[in-house]
C-alpha cells in the first residue's frame, strides 16, 4: 500500500467509526427522550420546540406513580411471576436436560423430538385453550394463572442438554466408581459446572418473562393483579392524558430489565447466543 | 462400565417428570384440544356442539380472516428482511470499534431489545405524538404533513415495523456479531495484503462466510413476526383495530371480544399449520445452506 492509499482507507475508516458511533445515539436517542420527558413539569412537556434538558427538573410524576397508583401492588406480582418462571423453568429443565443427557431409559428418544418439535409450535396460538384450561382450573387473576402458561421454553431444556452432552464421561465414571448416587452426581458433580449457563438462562428467562405481554394481559382481569408490563398500558384514567405520567411508569417498568442487562451484560449476551445454537 | 438399568430408568423418570406433567397440561393437552375446539361451535368457555368443517369453510368469505392473513403477510414482509440488513450493517460497524467504546455503542443499540413492549409502546407513541412528538420536528424539517401516524391505516403497518426492527434489532446484531467472531482474522489479513477494497473484502469474504448466521437470523425473524400481536394490540387502541388486524390479533378479537372460542381456534389451527409449514421449510433450505462448500 502507499501511504497515500493508507491514508485514504484510515480516513475511511474513522468516517465509518464516527458514523456507527452517530447511529448509536440516534438510535438510543427515543429512550433518552422519554426519561427525559417524564422528568419535565406537563406544561413544559408540551412546548413547541425541542428541550433536551428540562428547565425544571421534577420527579413529582415518579411521586405520583408510586404513591397514587398501583404501581407497587403490579411491581409485587411482576416480581413474584418472573422469579416463579424462572425458577420453574430453569430447574424442569436442567433435570430434563441431564436425564436426556446422561441417562439411558425408556421413550428418551421419542421425548427429544417432542421436545424439538415444540420449538415450531407457536404458544401465541395457544390461548384460547390456555385461558379454557385455567378458567376450569379457577387459576384466573392468580400468581400461578400467570406463570404456568409461560413454562414452554424448551430452549432452556436444550441448552443444558448440549452443556452436559460437553462434559467429558470421566467426571461420571469416577463418581459412579465411588459408588455415589444419580442424584448427588447431578448436584455435586454437573451442577457446580455449570453455574456460568444457569446465571446466563436464568437472568434472560426473568426478563423475558417480566416483558411478557399477550398472557398476563388475558390471565388477568383485575387491576391489583396486574403485572407491570400490563398494567402500564390498561390502566389509563389513572395517569390520564398526562404525557410525562405515562412516561414515568413505563420507565419505572422498565427499570428493573434494563438494570439487569447492564448489570449482566456478558451473561445475557451469552444465554442469547447460546438460545440461537451459536456457541457464545 | 456395568449399569443399572433398572436403577437408571428410575432416576430418569424422577428427573423428568415435573418437566413432562408440566409439558403434558399446558403444552400437549391445550394443542389436541384446539383441534377439537375448532371442529364445534362454542363460546369462550362452556360446551359446544359438533359442526364439522365449518369453522373452517368460513374462513375465505371472513373478510376480517382476509384483512388479518394479508396483513401478516404484510407486516412479515415489511419487517423480516429489512430488521435483517439493518442489524447486519450495525454489527459490521461495531465489530470494526473495540474495548469500551465497543461495549457501549452495542449497549446502546441493543437495550430497546431488553424493554417490555409497553414501554417500546409508551416510548414510540409519545415520539411520535401527532401534536408533541419529537420524530413530528423531523416531518416538518422534511416537509411532510403532520399526520397521526397511528390512526392512519396506510401509515400504520409501515411505522409498526419501523418500531419493531428498533425494538428487535439488538437480538439479530448479537447473533451476527458472533458470527463476525468466529470469522478467522487471517483471511482479512491475506485481503488486506492482496490490496482488496473494503468492498470486495465484504462481498467475497464476509458475505459468504456470514451467510449461515443470516440464514438462522432470517428464519428466528421470519417465525416470530408471524406471531405478532402485541405491538399491533397496543398501538391499535383508539385507532382503527378492524384495518389492522393480524393473526393473533384475529384469534384474540374472535374469542375474547366476539366471545366464539369454536372460531377462534380454527385461525389458532391455520396459523399453526402456516408456522409448522415455514419452520419445516426454513430448517430444509438450512440444511441445504450448510451443505454448500
Amino acid at each position: 500500500m502507499t501511504p497515500e492509499t493508507a491514508r485514504r482507507v484510515n480516513l475511511a475508516g474513522a468516517a465509518i467509526t464516527t458514523f456507527t458511533v452517530f447511529c448509536a445515539i440516534v438510535w438510543a436517542f427515543p429512550i433518552y427522550w422519554g426519561i427525559v420527558s417524564s422528568l419535565k413539569p406537563e406544561d413544559e412537556v408540551v412546548r413547541p420546540y425541542i428541550e433536551l434538558w428540562p428547565d425544571t427538573l421534577t420527579f413529582q410524576h415518579y411521586w405520583f406513580a408510586l404513591t397514587q397508583t398501583q404501581i407497587g401492588t403490579w411491581y409485587i406480582n411482576s416480581i413474584a411471576t418472573a422469579v416463579g418462571v424462572t425458577i420453574l423453568t430453569v430447574s424442569t429443565s436442567m433435570f430434563a436436560g441431564y436425564a436426556i443427557s446422561q441417562l439411558r431409559f425408556p421413550f428418551r428418544k421419542p421425548l427429544y423430538w417432542l421436545i424439538l418439535a415444540s420449538f415450531m409450535v407457536p404458544t401465541q396460538v395457544l390461548i384460547v385453550n390456555h385461558f379454557v384450561l385455567m378458567a376450569n382450573m379457577g387459576l384466573l387473576n392468580t400468581w400461578a394463572g400467570i406463570i404456568l402458561p409461560q413454562l414452554i421454553h424448551p430452549v432452556v431444556i436444550i441448552v443444558y442438554k448440549q452443556f452436559f452432552d460437553q462434559v467429558p464421561k470421566d467426571f461420571r465414571e469416577a463418581a459412579v466408581m465411588d459408588n455415589a448416587s444419580e442424584f448427588s452426581i447431578l448436584l455435586k458433580v454437573y451442577m457446580p459446572m455449570n453455574w456460568g449457563v444457569t446465571t446466563a438462562l436464568s437472568i434472560v428467562t426473568f426478563i423475558w418473562s417480566w416483558n411478557a405481554f399477550l398472557w398476563p394481559f388475558l390471565a388477568v382481569t383485575k387491576t391489583e393483579m396486574m403485572t407491570i408490563t400490563v398494567g402500564i398500558t390498561q390502566v389509563n384514567d389513572a395517569f390520564g392524558v398526562y404525557y410525562a405520567r405515562q412516561l414515568s411508569a413505563a420507565v419505572l417498568a422498565g427499570f428493573p430489565v434494563a438494570l439487569a442487562y447492564l448489570l449482566f451484560q456478558r451473561r445475557v449476551t451469552q444465554a442469547i447466543t447460546l438460545s440461537a445454537g451459536i456457541k457464545g | 462400565m456395568i449399569r443399572n438399568t433398572r436403577k437408571e430408568t428410575l432416576v430418569a423418570f424422577v428427573l423428568i417428570a415435573p418437566f413432562v406433567a408440566i409439558y403434558g397440561l399446558i403444552f400437549i393437552y391445550p394443542t389436541i384440544d384446539m383441534f377439537i375446539l375448532s371442529f364445534q361451535d362454542a363460546p369462550l368457555i362452556g360446551e359446544g356442539t359438533w359442526v364439522g368443517w365449518e369453522n373452517y369453510t368460513r374462513l375465505p368469505r371472513d373478510r376480517r380472516f382476509d384483512t388479518a392473513f394479508w396483513n401478516t403477510a404484510y407486516f412479515v414482509a415489511l419487517s423480516v428482511v429489512p430488521g435483517t440488513l439493518v442489524a447486519l450493517f450495525i454489527a459490521l460497524g461495531i465489530s470494526r470499534l473495540s474495548g469500551r467504546l465497543q461495549a457501549l455503542v452495542l449497549a446502546l443499540f441493543f437495550l430497546p431489545y431488553i424493554l417490555p413492549v409497553s414501554v417500546v409502546y409508551r416510548i414510540w407513541d409519545w415520539t411520535l405524538n401527532f401534536q408533541f412528538g419529537i420524530g413530528m420536528h423531523l416531518f416538518d424539517w422534511m416537509g411532510i404533513d403532520r399526520v397521526p401516524i397511528f390512526k392512519m391505516t396506510g401509515w400504520f403497518m409501515p411505522a409498526v415495523a419501523f418500531v419493531t426492527v428498533w425494538w428487535t434489532a439488538g437480538f439479530s446484531i448479537l447473533l451476527f456479531l458472533a458470527g463476525l467472531r468466529a470469522i478467522p482474522q487471517e483471511i482479512y489479513e491475506a485481503s488486506s495484503l492482496d490490496n482488496a477494497s473494503r468492498w470486495t473484502t465484504f462481498t467475497k469474504i464476509t458475505w459468504p462466510l456470514l451467510w449461515p448466521v443470516t440464514a438462522l437470523v432470517l428464519t428466528i425473524q421470519l417465525i416470530l413476526q408471524l406471531k405478532i400481536f402485541d405491538q399491533v394490540y397496543l398501538f391499535s387502541v383508539g385507532g382503527r383495530p378492524n384495518d389492522n388486524l393480524v393473526m393473533v390479533y384475529y384469534i384474540f378479537q374472535r374469542a375474547f371480544v366476539n366471545n366464539d372460542g369454536g372460531r377462534a381456534a380454527a385461525i389458532a389451527v391455520v396459523l399453526f399449520v402456516i408456522v409448522i409449514i415455514v419452520s419445516v421449510l426454513n430448517f430444509q433450505l438450512m440444511r441445504f445452506a450448510e451443505r454448500r462448500p
